[in-house]
């Protein structure tokens, strides 16, 4: 219980790097009963899909899983909001014995009649591949009745973590992809692909770039429509954000359409700008470089002088970060040192080796890296490096405050627009907001320094 | 049969003569258009469910026993799925192990996963016991976790220190996230009470409350000055301090070994209407140690508190004391000070069943005049239990089960209620209909105060008066330009 040392589990030890040598491992399934803060497939798929706007997302199985995903996220949408209902064919044991393709079928139907979307996305969930629905079968069928598209997506929790649901996602976008049989591509266009319009985030983002000359094809999947889908195709260029989510469908639209892909990072000014000037580069249009320079220069001129008390009160107090991806660390750890913070622990649940040695590489030396971490781990290590700040979701919310450390959520519940530069102003303020607050001077670790 | 157009409704030979739906729209003939019920068109779907699944209820009764980590059986999701959501009304660590099932789990058993599962718990949270739920998925695969336990605990005696190993069958399609927590503390008393001479103690399964609660019921039962145990109780796991080390399970909770002694307790009382005897586990203690059982529902007003301290009464063979009989007092004088605010407001009450009866009890004793109780339960009980726990109901008032919010909104729309009583996953009815939502019960995702909001005793119905009176005060005050200063 309390007061005891906090032991690493001897499985756990490799896949953290607390210095030395390198020898990190990652991407492994989580150790059973390590209270991993990861999910499943199911979260991945759901994740990916859940901001398309006018589309129906119905969940096969029993409740919980729909219940779990109802209304979870941030994302706004500029128009219709189907998104943020859930649905489910709330199997019952009878379903279970019997099989539930009828019920699916019925409550398929009757969804589209009433809501008629524009496309339906038919979520598996653990039991359905064992009870041998066809699930494919019965999308098939009211797709052929409905005339909108149907596509199961093939996300039982089991079949591993995210990024497997990930796939499954962009397996099911894909499907959609091209439906408009238009093909030429788009001038100047880009996809916006893994940003999830969180707190209208992908509206700040799209902004500086129509600002550029710009023109945004379709964002997946943040402020989603069908028909925006159905475009994907006709751009010229991916951008891509999120380390792992929506990298298939780039694959898979390049492979297809030719497009090429870049990565991109919309947190913090450094990044928010190489965003910028790397869409500038690929275009080799010095029109489009200086109106990304004039975009930039505008923004940076009224931030810079903003974050500046911001940076003074935080200068030199210690972070901790947390993330579902490894790409938002290196953004995360750049942010904070714009605002005068160290990074002392850093990890993801869903990184990569690779990811890490350029982690490691970014950090201070001593940093401590953490791959698939849990609640104790953090916990040790949010005590061993005395931080005064942890960023990272709900589920590392009560670790930090239980230890009396501040928290600023990076994830996709947050309310507060976080990319662009006005996200770098509103970052500042959140993790201000909580690190400067004197309700700390009375949690047990102040008072023991004291 | 001639019809006010002329026409005729019944079958005649010239079709061009019949009266059609669209004329009888207009001459009112011809038989009445079928009624649509009151929650609209059925739907095959559940549409913005008004309950979760079973193993969240079994995560909650493990979470209050004393060091106690829930492990869940089946995927990694369906754990971290639970966590972030109790988190977010709790607002406290709430870790929940899981076996982390993969491909090869769910075709060859799941025996391995929970082997290795167990023995990083073991190691890792050092737990005085392990709460095992099983999933839908292992359910469905037919995992025999029960003796999967059996085995590990033969397998692993002596080489390594294991802890009480608790587990409860609670596949998601057979029951809501209230039958999961019935079932898992059945459950515990089945695996854990034994028999013996009796003592003198009471045993209370207090149902799914707040910590608040929790703590008022322990305060109440203090105070009669008798031994007692109330199973599970998380409300000192789930609302607990700030700390200065990391506990690896929070301190609190009911011990095992007042568990075990619960055969030989000299009452039980189970806060509780709607429950089957089947998933009661003050029925299970009757049928193996025939303990004395008295069941009443949640003391939520007046009138079920009432009987609730009538019971402690009986047991304990001493009077209310003071200083409750003295909230009593004021809770009626309360009643009095605000009833012409209460008085014939329309309220649409919707959460768990036994929440829900307790609840529309008592928005019945104070003037409120409840227009659909509603729950996602499917117990077959909420209409019986309703009506006997508050007999002055409206036979008009509609009393549903099995229904979700997307049903709940279609009513609201038509029976045009003043507020809404539940918890917070009522907010998107609130909001599309501009009807205000006065959150209670769980859970409560956009509000600071979920761990800490009273429901139970005279103490309770205090706090739920003002609360609800105090709403319709600010309504009538804000509903109109003048800006009385005095209401």
């Amino acid at each position: 219980m309390a007061n005891e040392t906090i032991n690493l589990l001897e499985k756990r030890k490799r896949q953290i790097h607390e210095g030395g040598e390198f020898v990190m491992e990652a991407e492994k399934q989580s150790l059973a009963g390590s209270v991993s803060q990861r999910s499943c497939s199911f979260c991945g798929s759901r994740v990916v899909l859940y901001p398309i706007a006018d589309a129906l997302h119905v969940v096969h199985g029993p409740i919980g899983c729909a219940s779990y995903t109802w209304d979870i996220r941030g994302s706004l949408s500029s128009g219709p909001e189907l998104h943020r209902l859930s649905f489910s064919t709330d199997m019952q044991e009878k379903d279970v014995i019997y099989g539930g393709e009828t019920k699916l079928y019925h409550a398929l139907i009757e969804l589209i009649d009433e809501y008629k979307p524009n496309a339906a996305f038919v979520y598996t969930t653990c039991i359905i591949g064992v009870i041998g629905d066809d699930v494919t079968a019965i999308c098939k069928k009211v797709e052929a009745e409905k005339n909108i598209p149907v596509i199961a997506v093939d996300s039982e929790g089991f079949k591993g973590s995210k990024k497997e649901g990930y796939k499954a996602a962009c397996d099911a976008l894909f499907k959609i992809v091209g439906t408009d049989d238009v093909k030429e591509k788009v001038p100047k266009s880009i996809n916006i692909l893994g940003d999830f319009n969180i707190a209208g985030e992908i509206w700040v983002i799209k902004d500086y770039y129509e600002r550029m000359g710009v023109e945004v094809v379709c964002s997946v999947s943040g402020d989603g429509r069908v028909e925006d889908i159905r475009k994907a195709g006709r751009a010229q260029l991916n951008i891509v954000q999120c380390s792992g989510s929506v990298s298939n469908l780039a694959k898979m639209l390049e492979h297809e359409y030719g497009t090429p892909m870049m990565r991109a990072s919309y947190f913090g000014i450094e990044d928010m700008s190489k965003a910028l000037y790397d869409v500038a580069d690929f275009f080799n249009d010095d029109e489009m470089h200086d109106a990304a320079a004039r975009v930039i220069q505008e923004e940076v001129t009224q931030l810079v002088p903003q974050l500046a008390p911001y940076r003074k009160d935080l200068k030199g107090k210690k972070a901790a970060v947390y993330t579902g991806g490894a790409f938002k660390v290196f953004s995360l750890v750049r942010s904070l040192r714009t605002i005068g913070m160290d990074v002392v622990i850093a990890g993801s649940q869903t990184g990569s080796v690779e990811d890490y040695k350029m982690l490691m590489e970014l950090c201070d030396p001593g940093t401590v890296i953490l791959d698939d971490t849990n609640p104790l781990e953090l916990a040790k290590y949010v005590k061993e490096k005395n931080v005064d700040l942890f960023i990272g979701g709900v589920k590392e919310r009560p670790i930090a405050f239980k230890l009396g450390v501040g928290f600023c959520d990076h994830n996709h519940e947050r309310k507060e627009a976080l990319a662009g530069f006005i996200g770098m102003l509103n970052f500042a303020k959140e993790v201000h907001s909580s690190v400067m607050s004197p309700v700390w001077q009375f949690a047990p670790r102040k008072q023991e320094v004291t | 049969m001639s019809c006010k157009c002329g026409k005729t409704c019944a079958p005649v030979e010239s079709p061009a003569n019949i009266c059609t739906t669209e004329d009888k729209a207009k001459c009112g003939c011809g038989p009445a258009p079928e009624a649509t019920p009151l929650t609209g068109k059925n739907f095959t779907a559940t549409r913005n469910a008004c309950k979760l699944c079973a193993p969240l209820g079994a995560c909650l009764a493990f979470r209050g026993i004393e060091g106690c980590l829930p492990f869940l059986h089946g995927s990694q999701g369906c754990a971290t799925y639970i966590r972030r959501y109790m988190i977010s009304h709790f607002r406290e660590p709430m870790d929940i192990a899981s076996s982390n099932f993969g491909e090869e789990s769910v075709v060859f058993g799941g025996r391995g996963n929970l082997n290795e599962g167990l023995k990083h718990v073991i190691e890792g949270y050092k737990p005085k016991v392990i709460g095992i739920a099983t999933t839908c998925l292992a359910e469905t695969i037919g995992d025999d976790v029960h003796m999967y336990v059996k085995d590990f605990i033969k397998e692993n005696e002596g080489s390594i220190s294991i802890p009480h190993l608790l587990h409860a069958s609670t596949p998601s399609y057979a029951g809501s996230h209230a039958d999961g927590y019935q079932w898992a503390v059945r459950a515990i008393v089945d695996q854990l009470a034994v028999d013996g001479p009796n003592e003198k103690f009471i045993g209370v399964f207090p149902g799914m409350i707040s910590p608040a609660d929790l703590r008022h019921l322990r305060e109440i039962m203090d105070d009669f000055g008798m031994q007692f145990s109330i199973v599970p109780d998380y409300s000192d796991p789930l609302d607990g301090p700030v700390w200065g080390e990391y506990h690896r399970i929070p301190e609190g909770g009911t011990p095992v070994s007042e568990i075990s002694k619960l055969g030989r307790a000299s009452a039980i009382i189970e806060l509780a209407s709607t429950i089957a005897d089947k998933q009661s586990a003050a029925t299970l203690l009757d049928e193996k140690f025939s303990t004395a059982v008295f069941r009443v529902g949640l003391p939520i007003g007046i009138r079920q508190s009432d009987k609730f301290y009538k019971v402690l009464e009986q047991i304990t063979g001493r009077p209310t004391p003071a200083k409750h009989a003295g909230e009593r007092g004021r809770l009626i004088d309360a009643y009095v000070d605000g009833h012409k605010y209460a008085f014939g407001k329309k309220v649409v009450i919707f959460g768990e069943e036994d929440f829900v009866v307790g609840l529309t009890a008592f928005c019945a004793e104070i003037g409120l005049k409840p227009v659909l109780c509603a729950s996602g339960g499917k117990s077959g009980k909420l209409k019986t239990c309703i009506r006997d726990a508050a007999p002055e109901l409206d036979p008009e008032t509609e009393i549903l089960e099995g229904v979700d919010f997307a049903e709940i909104e279609v009513a609201v729309n038509h029976l045009k209620p003043d507020l809404l009583i539940g918890n917070s996953k009522g907010f998107s009815v609130s909001r599309k209909t501009s009807v205000p939502l006065v959150r209670v019960g769980f859970p409560i995702h956009d509000r600071v105060s979920g761990s800490r909001t009273l429901h139970l005793g005279y103490r309770g119905a205090q706090r739920l008066f003002d609360t609800l009176v105090d709403k319709l005060m600010e309504m009538k005050q804000d509903g109109n330009d003048i800006g009385y200063t005095y209401i």
